[in-house]
């Protein structure tokens, strides 16, 4: 352990920690977050994956009809997928919050207008998908302006999860926290870009399989919307897809492993990665068959081509979560001693608090009159003896209240405006009688 | 103190909460939480009037519907995004008090988040559904179901996130004991979910009639309908939301009073407050007369008519809530935390060794003749920059030049006389947390800024300099432990 907190050099900042307990266990914690996100992703990865496949499919259908009716059936999904993005997205987001308040936060602010920036953004983009959607019979012909639409938002929903990995990055490395000016600086730190391609080739794997699903099944009335091509041609071109991608994958996931920082990489994680890989291996397998097979018997492994992909995406999100725990795990250790010194240093001022105005070098030895004490609490920060501060002079306070106590009582308490120059007073309801009794003689006491 | 200071150096940083926040309520309050069961109810009416020998009476299902998709484009997208970006604005401006809130909250927003998921599931088969529910009465019976549904969950959501607003206000019990009931059965509580409710059916009633005057034609078939069916909606829950907003009115500071919140006495707090109070009539008695109008004369109503009261249904909602966020002063967790996002209960720490000492992010930890300036940055960074900026919206300059005179030179020893002070005569500002040198500095850096008019980049631009008197300690700490080992 000890040769990992060397590695954090001197310029790495250190901050305290919230110091509220964690509202659940740790581990719990970290399988919601696990979980939740894995659910969240697979919508995000049918929301892209789909809009992309849409865009694909209606500039074909310019040629070929038939394409276009694919595009419609496949841009309905899109905006069904995109609300359960986002409404699933809540829950690893609280999640994250809680365990990685810090970490998270800190990332954030860092590459903050890039990050607020994704509000607008993806509203925008949503709001894209349903023009093309509803708009999809009024622009019949106008087809040029119609695949615009989408490409828009095809390339919104593109940039959108490089922030969120830039940010998923930026947070695994406080040493980079003070080197980082905006959210360029972030997006070039080393592992981003291969980590987004990987995201991108599992998005098209995961709606490959979607919409093998999807369109192939049997309620489906594939017959009524197409007659060229089959549903075979379908489930075959779904199965290639994500057959091939994953093939991509066995090239894009080393060149992930070979760029992550050094400092989270171990034994285990390499251990649960190979897993998820090789969980995959047979579901490639049957894949194959299907594409290569009888076109009756396409569908057959379907089943446990799902399941092993499953076990894969659940294998490789808990690498992530490996990773970023090996990762943060000293830096963890140096936070959390740093809260409880500073808990007990701050319990320990409360204790003993510094005199009141000791630090500027005032003498507390001096007693000071009661009176002058609520004057120089509540009053001199606006009235001195002579002259106009921000209000009038105390002379001036005397000159009008002389021998009318209960009348500057009030004034006081709620004070009126007569200085049209001068900005109103505020209140002092909170003072109390005996403080107001004292206050008021030692004004009226001032020569 | 701990997090990088994102700052919005013009904007103000809580205008960008702000911003998002209103938008997200009004959508919420208008066109979800009121709206959907206001649909519902004139999707019942069309089966009902449709007799018996077809399903629904067609022309009015087909104006309900295309009302509920206004409502459904909007709030899955703007709505949901503008849900999340309260979050996300949140955790960019006011990380610690978000980060706290989330530990003490973490089950209330998960519980949240559930309900969130079933409303989502159920606006979506309510809407993608509709036409295909229009075969058979049966299955239209079933899809008015949902409506109801789906009007439940909206409001339970709500039910839920108004405990926190109200724990923001006033954590009540939680003070002491921390625990997540306490939070929740705060007391102001109740008076605003029941003054939020009958307020989100007028919303949503006003806007519906709004539609219905943009989609139907003047002399349309079901147009006057709709509109008696939109008044009486309305005449229905006005006089509810008046009288809740009564009991909150009068309830808001009673408690506030009681409790901890100090900005309540102030000028300030009543100039919002006398707002609201000539807001509640005004808004509620222009719906009124709507409602009345639309009653006796459907025929005569203009897109115009309804569109006046609505924005000041939705103007109305609007003041609430800034009374409401203003309430909190000087907290952002009431007693507990103060809007600088500093906690009350460090504040004699940091008045004894200073705020910079314990700042992670900062130039120094120390205040010198040297660097008076750039440590007087720090300082408003750290304890001014959440609320204040050097020369935009609600800018440090111009508040004291408001005091001091405008365009006057700013006097360095009256700022450093007034400054620890403020908090008893402006009692929705927190106190000044540093020390005496600290407060130097920033007097020096508030002059310097009224003479040059420099701004101030928040850490998403500028990045971050590590307070090298705070975290080299520590790196030398654990080279001394790894050596010793």
């Amino acid at each position: 352990m000890n040769h990992m907190l060397t590695l954090l050099q001197a310029t790495t900042p250190v901050p305290r920690d919230i110091p509220l307990a964690l509202p659940l266990p740790e581990w719990l914690l970290v399988v919601l977050l696990v979980v939740s996100f894995l659910a969240h992703i697979i919508f995000v990865n049918l929301m892209l994956g789909g809009s992309i496949l849409t865009l694909w499919a209606q500039i074909k259908g310019m040629k070929d009809k038939e394409y276009d009716t694919l595009a419609y059936e496949i841009a309905k999904t899109i905006t069904v997928n995109k609300s359960l993005a986002v409404v699933l997205g809540v829950a690893p987001l609280l999640s994250i919050n809680v365990l990685y308040t810090v970490y998270f936060y800190s990332a954030n602010a860092l590459t903050g207008l890039m990050w607020i920036l994704i509000i607008p953004l993806v509203t925008a983009a949503f709001l894209l998908t349903y023009l093309h959607k509803y708009a999809w019979h009024k622009l019949e012909h106008n087809k040029g302006l119609h695949i615009s639409i989408l490409a828009l938002a095809v390339l919104i929903f593109l940039f959108i999860p490089l922030i969120f990995l830039t940010n998923i990055n930026l947070m695994l490395f406080p040493e980079k926290w003070g080197t980082v000016k905006g959210f360029m600086d972030a997006l070039v730190l080393p592992n981003v870009f291969p980590r987004y391609l990987h995201f991108l080739c599992a998005s098209l794997a995961v709606t490959g399989l979607f919409l093998f699903w999807y369109l192939g099944r049997k309620r489906y009335p594939f017959e009524t919307h197409f007659t060229t091509i089959t549903r075979y041609d379908i489930r075959k071109r779904m199965y290639a897809l994500a057959l091939g991608v994953s093939l991509f994958q066995f090239v894009l996931g080393p060149l992930v492993l070979i760029t992550l920082p050094a400092k989270g990489v171990r034994w285990n994680l390499v251990a649960v990665i190979l897993c998820g890989a090789t969980a995959a291996l047979p579901a490639m397998y049957w894949m194959w068959k299907g594409i290569t097979g009888k076109p009756e018997d396409i569908g057959r492994n379907f089943k446990k081509v799902v399941a092993a992909m499953t076990l894969t995406v659940l294998l490789m999100a808990s690498g992530r979560h490996v990773y970023r725990s090996n990762a943060l795990a000293p830096h963890k250790k140096l936070m959390a001693e740093k809260t409880k010194a500073f808990e007990l240093l701050s319990a320990e001022a409360r204790k003993h608090p510094a005199p009141e105005g000791a630090a500027s070098g005032v003498t507390a030895a001096r007693p000071v009159a009661p009176g002058a004490a609520v004057f120089q609490a509540n009053c001199a920060s606006c009235h001195k003896k002579e002259g106009r501060l921000v209000g009038p002079p105390v002379t001036e306070m005397v000159s009008i209240y002389q021998g009318n106590v209960p009348g500057l009582k009030k004034w006081i308490r709620q004070p009126g405006k007569k200085r049209a120059d001068y900005p109103q007073m505020p209140g002092f309801p909170q003072l109390s009688e005996q403080e107001l009794s004292i206050l008021t003689d030692y004004i009226l006491s001032v020569k | 103190m701990d997090f990088p200071m994102f700052h919005l150096d013009w904007l103000n940083d809580r205008f960008l909460i702000a911003m998002i926040a209103i938008i997200h309520v009004f959508i919420n309050h208008g066109l979800a939480v009121g709206f959907i069961p206001y649909i519902t109810w004139l999707e019942q009416k069309g089966v009902r009037m449709a007799g018996t020998s077809s399903i629904t009476n067609s022309e009015w299902d087909e104006l309900v519907y295309r009302k509920m998709k206004v409502a459904f484009i909007i709030t899955t997208t703007l709505g949901a995004m503008t849900g999340v970006g309260i979050w996300f604005s949140a955790g960019l401006i006011s990380p610690s008090s978000i980060g706290s809130l989330i530990r003490v909250f973490y089950f209330a927003w998960f519980v949240e988040w559930l309900t969130f998921v079933t409303e989502v599931v159920l606006i979506m088969i309510y809407f993608l559904i509709w036409k295909q529910s229009n075969r058979s009465l049966k299955a239209k019976i079933r899809h008015i179901r949902f409506g109801w549904f789906l009007s439940v969950f909206s409001w339970i959501t709500m039910c839920i996130i108004v405990s926190i607003l109200g724990f923001m206000m006033d954590p009540g019990n939680w003070n002491t004991d921390h625990s997540l009931i306490s939070g929740f059965t705060n007391p102001i509580y109740l008076p605003q979910l029941f003054f939020r409710t009958p307020t989100a059916m007028v919303l949503g009633g006003v806007f519906g009639m709004l539609l219905t005057t943009l989609f139907t034609a003047r002399n349309a078939a079901w147009r006057n309908t709709a509109l008696k069916y939109g008044a009486r909606w309305i005449l229905c829950w006005a006089p509810v939301s008046l009288v809740a907003a009564i009991i909150y009115y009068k309830a808001m500071p009673e408690a506030m009073r009681e409790n901890m919140s100090t900005a309540v006495g102030t000028m300030e707090f009543a100039q919002y407050y006398d707002l609201l109070r000539y807001m509640i009539p005004a808004s509620v008695s222009l719906v009124a007369v709507l409602g009345i109008a639309t009653w006796i004369r459907p025929r005569a109503i203009r897109m115009w008519m309804v569109l006046i009261p609505c924005v000041a249904a939705f103007g109305f909602l609007g003041i609430f809530e800034r009374v409401r966020e203003f309430i909190r002063k000087p907290y952002v967790i009431g007693g507990y935390m103060y809007s600088n996002l500093l906690r009350e209960e460090d504040y004699p720490l940091f008045k004894r060794d200073g705020l910079l000492k314990y700042a992670t992010y900062a130039t120094a930890g120390k205040v010198t003749p040297e660097n008076k300036l750039s440590t007087g940055r720090d300082v408003f960074m750290l304890s001014c920059s959440r609320c204040h900026t050097t020369n935009g919206i609600n800018s440090i300059v111009y508040v004291f030049e408001r005091l001091y005179g405008p365009g006057k030179p700013l006097d360095e020893n009256s700022m450093a006389a007034y400054i620890p002070n403020m908090h008893n005569g402006r009692t929705y500002m927190p106190p000044f947390p540093g020390n005496q040198e600290e407060l130097g500095a920033l007097v020096a850096y508030i002059k310097h800024l009224q003479l040059t008019g420099e701004s101030l980049e928040g850490a998403q631009s500028a990045g971050v300099t590590v307070n090298p008197d705070n975290n080299m300690n520590l790196a030398e700490h654990i080279t001394d432990t790894t050596q010793s080992k």
